[in-house]
């Protein structure tokens, strides 16, 4: 019963993880109708920001600020302006195929510039675990839920209980609508990329001291995060929440009872099956095509 | 008088080609993990045989003759580095040094006999050099050899009697597994849970809660660099108090790097570390520092090394052949105080296995310590 709640409270800190970087595609989805195929490498990107910014002699929360900035200012505006706003009025398929460009060409550039290889992020959380009644918790697992958990309810407040928000989430229903009430369309289009930029880097900061810092590394986060917004329903920020949790302790479940070999597959497993009998998500709902 | 004038014009032509023809480079390739779950053993290889090559070429090259050497990305993926294998036998490569990955070896090899071109590998699968090629030369032990030490240590230091091992599911780490459980057997020590985890893999959290749950006396840990280092932090994290031990790749200066203070403690048997007591390792430590601000691990060595016995038996034969080079291999015994950049005295057998002395480190304070000295197997 220990092995088992231990599990699922790892496999929860995990999936928030993931949930944080599923948000972002959801976010995006729904205000802007994209989908961002270089989302790993929005998480990888920060890690290296803060590896810089550590390197330069700052310490780790001033670190992550900066990256904040930077983030939301490249990842954020910079990416809607050069990337988004040219393509978008040519559908869905271009701007998916260039996210894919821009996932390979920061892959290239940050392997060229910072070797192929790996580098370590110390973890914001202190080491050791806590014991309770023979359930051993480590806090950085402690520090990871409860940070993500922050997050997310701060998020679901913000998008719920302010005017801005609420704007933000009447242009994601319907934008000509949002337009006619006299909402800013641009303006919290704009807001949502800069949220999922810094949304990327609080996974980063939480994913890089287990993932270690690496070019490549924005490959299994970024797939795993697009798996669990199919999982939880890409039109649902919930969603997004549900199937990062669901594939964070699924995998631990099935590492630990079956073979560590197999956790990579529960992901992957979990997709299909909802593709083959809820396309729409778990928490999604079904969506008509415009005509 | 005409005549004349023709033989010295001839006698002119052979006289100003002949240096050209001395001075031609010895085409060296280097096929290497630049990228991939095998970039950090791949990076440090190639920085190793490159540095070698500068020191070479700045003292006089061999035989006179200035060494090219390129190396190329096998993404750490054995198809690739067969590709790139036909491709260094097309560009007329005298030696090809690489792949380190034992996966991918397996698979290049193929080319580099069929072409009769020798070909030194990082790889330590028993595998390798089990299959008859004459033309295949290791830099490192092979996990025959290895094994059967690490299984010694564990049970005549740490007294124990049921081991855990946890081992990457690739060739070179299915190759590890398969040794340490028979040399464990045969040393009268039991096997407790056998948990294999992918090459790549990013979350070791369930792996250890399986260490952790089967309550072995130790930890083998057998998986790549990356791999070892998420292991250890995982370990650390989790709370794992027992001894945990490797080979090779568990103390190794990236994995120390990386696995930061959860690296304190961990034990593993090493062929080559630059922490060796010795004054060819210490200088090779001191110039890879200068030349490229990181330390090496044991992959940098075994490229640096590798390159230093190409020269050697290459001057030993007198010219640059590479049937007669790898004739030559076989038998030989190479010492450092004929050619300092082998760094320990090594001897090659007739299946292209290497024999020299090797370490039992332990990492403290985040520095990897030499503990103990073991004596060449042939010294016994």
């Amino acid at each position: 019963m220990a092995d088992l709640v231990q599990l699922l409270v790892s496999g929860i800190a995990t999936g928030a993880i993931y949930a944080l970087a599923a948000l972002g595609f959801t976010l995006l989805w729904q205000a802007a109708g994209v989908i961002n195929f270089a989302q790993g490498e929005f998480v990888m990107l920060p890690a290296f920001a803060m590896l810089f910014g550590i390197a330069f002699g700052l310490p780790m929360w001033l670190a992550f600020l900066v990256a904040c900035v930077l983030a939301a200012i490249v990842l954020g505006l910079g990416f809607k302006l050069v990337i988004v706003d040219p393509l978008i009025r040519h559908g869905v398929i271009p701007l998916v195929i260039a996210t894919l460009g821009v996932s390979i060409a920061v892959k290239s550039i940050v392997r060229a510039g910072y070797s192929a290889e790996a580098h370590p992020l110390a973890s914001p959380f202190p080491s050791g675990q806590l014991s309770l009644a023979g359930v051993t918790v480590s806090y950085a697992d402690i520090g990871t839920l409860v940070l993500a958990g922050v997050i997310v309810v701060a998020l679901q407040a913000f998008l719920n209980k302010t005017v801005t928000g609420r704007a933000m989430q009447a242009v994601a229903q319907n934008t000509d609508s949002a337009r006619v009430l006299g909402i800013n369309v641009r303006r919290m289009v704009m807001y949502v990329f800069v949220i999922n930029a810094v949304l990327a880097v609080v996974a980063a900061l939480l994913i890089t001291p287990t993932y270690l810092a690496k070019f490549d590394m924005g490959d299994s986060i970024g797939q795993k995060a697009f798996f669990a917004a199919i999982i939880g329903g890409f039109n649902q920020t919930r969603g997004a929440l549900l199937g990062g949790v669901l594939i964070g302790v699924l995998e631990n479940l099935v590492g630990f009872y079956v073979s560590p070999a197999y956790k990579e597959g529960v992901a992957l497993l979990l997709f299909l099956l909802v593709i083959l009998f809820r396309p729409e998500g778990l928490l999604g709902k079904a969506e008509e095509r415009k005509v | 008088m005409k005549r004349f004038t023709r033989i010295c014009a001839a006698l002119a032509v052979a006289l100003a080609m002949t240096p050209v023809v001395a001075q031609q480079p010895i085409k060296i390739v280097g096929l290497v993990e630049l990228s991939g779950t095998g970039a950090t053993s791949g990076t440090n290889f190639d920085n190793g045989v490159k540095l070698a090559v500068k020191e070479i070429n700045a003292a006089g090259g061999i035989l006179g003759r200035q060494v090219q050497y390129t190396s190329s990305d096998t993404q750490s993926n054995p198809g690739v580095a067969k590709a790139l294998a036909q491709k260094a036998v097309d560009d007329g490569a005298y030696v090809v040094m690489g792949p380190v990955f034992s996966g991918s070896i397996l698979v290049s090899m193929a080319e580099t006999q069929r072409a009769e071109v020798p070909n030194f590998t990082g790889g330590e699968a028993a595998a390798i050099t089990e299959k008859g090629n004459p033309y295949i030369f290791r830099t490192s032990f092979t996990q025959t050899t290895a094994m059967p030490k690490v299984a010694r240590y564990i049970k005549s230091d740490l007294k124990a009697r049921t081991v855990d091992v946890m081992w990457v599911n690739n060739d070179f780490g299915k190759g590890g597994r398969d040794m340490i459980i028979k040399s464990l057997e045969a040393e009268g020590i039991k096997v407790g849970a056998d948990i294999s985890t992918d090459p790549g893999q990013v979350d070791f959290s369930s792996a250890v809660l399986k260490a952790k749950q089967s309550n072995g006396d130790v930890l083998f840990v057998y998986t790549n660099e990356e791999e070892s280092a998420r292991a250890l932090r995982e370990l650390r994290k989790q709370g794992y108090a027992k001894p945990v031990v490797g080979e090779t790749v568990l103390t190794s200066q990236k994995v120390i790097e990386l696995a930061g203070d959860a690296a304190n403690g961990a034990v593993a048997h090493v062929g080559l570390t630059a922490d060796a007591p010795l004054p060819g390792i210490k200088k090779f430590d001191v110039d890879f520092q200068r030349e490229y601000k990181t330390r090496s691990d044991h992959n940098g060595l075994k490229g640096y090394s590798g390159m230093y016995v190409v020269k050697a038996v290459t001057e030993k034969i007198g010219k640059v052949d590479g049937k007669a080079f790898a004739a030559a291999m076989h038998g030989a015994k190479i010492l450092v105080k004929d050619t300092p950049g082998v760094l320990m005295d090594v001897s090659f057998d007739k299946n292209g296995d290497i024999d020299r002395e090797s370490f039992l480190t332990k990492v403290e304070n985040g520095k990897q310590v030499v503990v103990k000295t073991l004596p060449p197997l042939g010294a016994k």
